[in-house]
């Protein structure tokens, strides 16, 4: 009996875990703790004595969080990196649409965003300075050249791409110029319109880093370029860290409001 | 002659011949060339009677369906005309609805919203459209799927949704191309009884392009034959199955299997060729 309840209850275990190891959220947390477990691990061998371990560097971020250094300084970075993304949200979707919609705008904007694409950003970002010197202006501009391609091209690729068999059924349907491009291009190119905005940005966040590593120290960038400088690596680890979770967290929150505003389909999966 | 039976049996569908308002839709003499300078049709002419199914058969690359495109005002002739009710086709129109192959359903509109969206586009206010898609949707036999997205039905269910919507704009001329190409077989069977129940309380003139000689015979008043390189019609015969009795013993009559084998006999002779 009491044999038997053990293998009972060894099973229930196994069931549970095997549950557990096909429910998303657990494989999901597995993979960031490993990854973070590998740092650990790195950390404390140790790599280099300017790698912190994970521990170090989340309690740095703890303290930082706690004595406000992190919300001033993404405050500072938030201006040139909101303004940038909303310019190029409005104007790079607007641009891809016109580009998707017009085949002269296409001839005439395509191999400039492709061009501008392949280019290395990181180096065209210090020539912005010699354009617009080293304030806010040049900071927004340095998260609109790096998010603008993608943003541009994905658009125009969602647009152009519409189904023929859709643009057919909406004239056959009688549908006004307006009414198809509202009512059925931009609905059907919003899967691809949308990722370019999520890429979009991310890559802005790497211009608005880019701009205060390379043009002015100020916000997040300086916090990196400091703590570096005085040597205090968990802190400088720790700004690096929070820049991928605010990123990540922004491209998750833009992709919850594109399944509920464009693709309520997406839900019903 | 017209369909007489007990399904197919509509009010208005007389025989052309007497309606003093000529046939619903006359093609005359239609071409077109594709770029490249592909002729696809070589002057297609035939007359739709009024109220009746008519359809276009023919084997692949034959035109059929850019016929029907021409029709819909979708696709420009090269040259030739069509003819509605006696008015030139300049363009899609009110007067005429289409169902697509590939069902040209919206996927991120639900099948409600799919079936209104010929009333939507035609600013018909959002209650009043609602109501008339219901009573499609109840029609074709979806009722309860009203909420549901197009990845989620079948693709039987799905054409159901297509031809929901075109019947919803309530236009004379109902335009279907292929329908049930991607549905399978017992399913079609299926669909193309209800089609002939719906359309016998409905005054429709319908033309439809089928490549299935047996489809063509069960469901149409007229066949056209189109043979290809380029499309010409080879012959238009009115089968006039007679249509008293179930489906089956319609598909096992000799009159039915002899409409099937004659149509066969006219496309073999251009397949061989």
């Amino acid at each position: 009996m009491e044999a038997g309840s053990a293998v009972g209850s060894v099973r229930i275990r196994a069931g549970r875990a095997a549950a557990g190891l096909t429910s998303p959220w657990v494989l999901k947390s597995a993979s960031i703790l490993f990854v973070l477990g590998l740092w650990q691990w790195a950390g404390t061998v140790p790599v280099s004595i300017a790698f912190p371990s994970c521990t170090e560097t989340l309690a740095a971020l703890w303290d930082m969080l706690v004595d406000g250094t992190l919300a001033s300084a993404y405050a500072e970075t938030a201006g040139p990196l909101i303004v940038g993304i909303l310019l190029t949200g409005v104007g790079g979707v607007l641009a891809g649409l016109v580009m998707g919609l017009s085949r002269r705008a296409e001839w005439l904007g395509l191999p400039l965003f492709i061009v501008l694409q392949a280019s290395p950003s990181a180096a065209i970002v210090p020539l912005i300075t010699f354009i617009y010197g080293i304030g806010f202006t040049a900071k927004v501009f340095a998260v609109v050249l790096l998010s603008a391609p993608v943003i541009v091209l994905n658009s125009y690729r969602g647009i152009a791409n519409t189904p023929r068999s859709l643009l057919e059924m909406s004239s056959a349907f009688l549908a006004s110029r307006w009414q198809r491009i509202w009512k059925v291009v931009i609905p059907a190119g919003s899967g691809l319109i949308f990722a370019g905005l999520r890429l979009g940005v991310a890559q802005g966040f790497t211009g608005a880093i880019l701009a205060e590593l390379i043009i002015t120290p100020t916000g997040v960038g300086d916090l990196i370029t400091y703590y570096r400088s005085v040597a205090d690596y968990p802190a400088m680890f720790a700004s690096i860290l929070s820049i991928i979770v605010v990123a990540s967290v922004s491209v998750t929150l833009l992709q919850r409001a594109e399944q509920r505003l464009f693709r309520p389909e997406m839900r019903a999966l | 002659m017209t369909r007489s039976a007990s399904i197919t049996s509509r009010p208005g569908a007389g025989d052309s011949t007497q309606d003093a308002r000529g046939p619903a839709v006359r093609v005359v003499d239609l071409t077109k060339d594709f770029p490249g300078g592909v002729r696809a049709l070589g002057g297609v002419t035939f007359d739709v009677p009024r109220g009746e199914l008519t359809c276009i058969i023919g084997p692949s690359g034959c035109g059929k369906t850019t016929t029907l495109k021409i029709i819909a005002g979708l696709v420009e002739a090269t040259s030739g005309r069509v003819e509605v009710d006696g008015t030139p086709v300049t363009g899609p129109g009110p007067d005429r609805a289409f169902v697509f192959q590939d069902f040209a359903l919206m996927p991120w509109a639900t099948v409600l919203r799919n079936v209104a969206f010929g009333l939507e586009l035609r600013g018909v206010p959002r209650r009043e459209r609602e109501e008339t898609a219901r009573e499609y949707v109840e029609k074709v036999g979806l009722t309860g799927f009203e909420d549901a997205y197009p990845h989620q039905l079948s693709g039987g269910m799905r054409q159901r949704v297509g031809l929901a919507r075109a019947l919803a704009v309530d236009a004379e001329i109902l335009l279907m191309d292929e329908p049930f190409a991607s549905v399978d077989e017992q399913i079609r069977r299926k669909f193309q009884e209800d089609l002939l129940r719906l359309l016998s309380h409905e005054e429709k003139t319908v033309i439809f392009v089928t490549h299935s000689i047996e489809e063509a015979v069960y469901v149409s008043d007229q066949v056209v034959i189109l043979t290809r390189g380029p499309g010409r019609v080879s012959k238009a015969v009115r089968p006039g199955v007679d249509r008293s009795g179930d489906s089956d013993s319609i598909r096992r009559s000799e009159a039915y299997l002899d409409w099937v084998e004659r149509i066969w006999g006219e496309l073999q002779g251009y397949l061989e060729k």
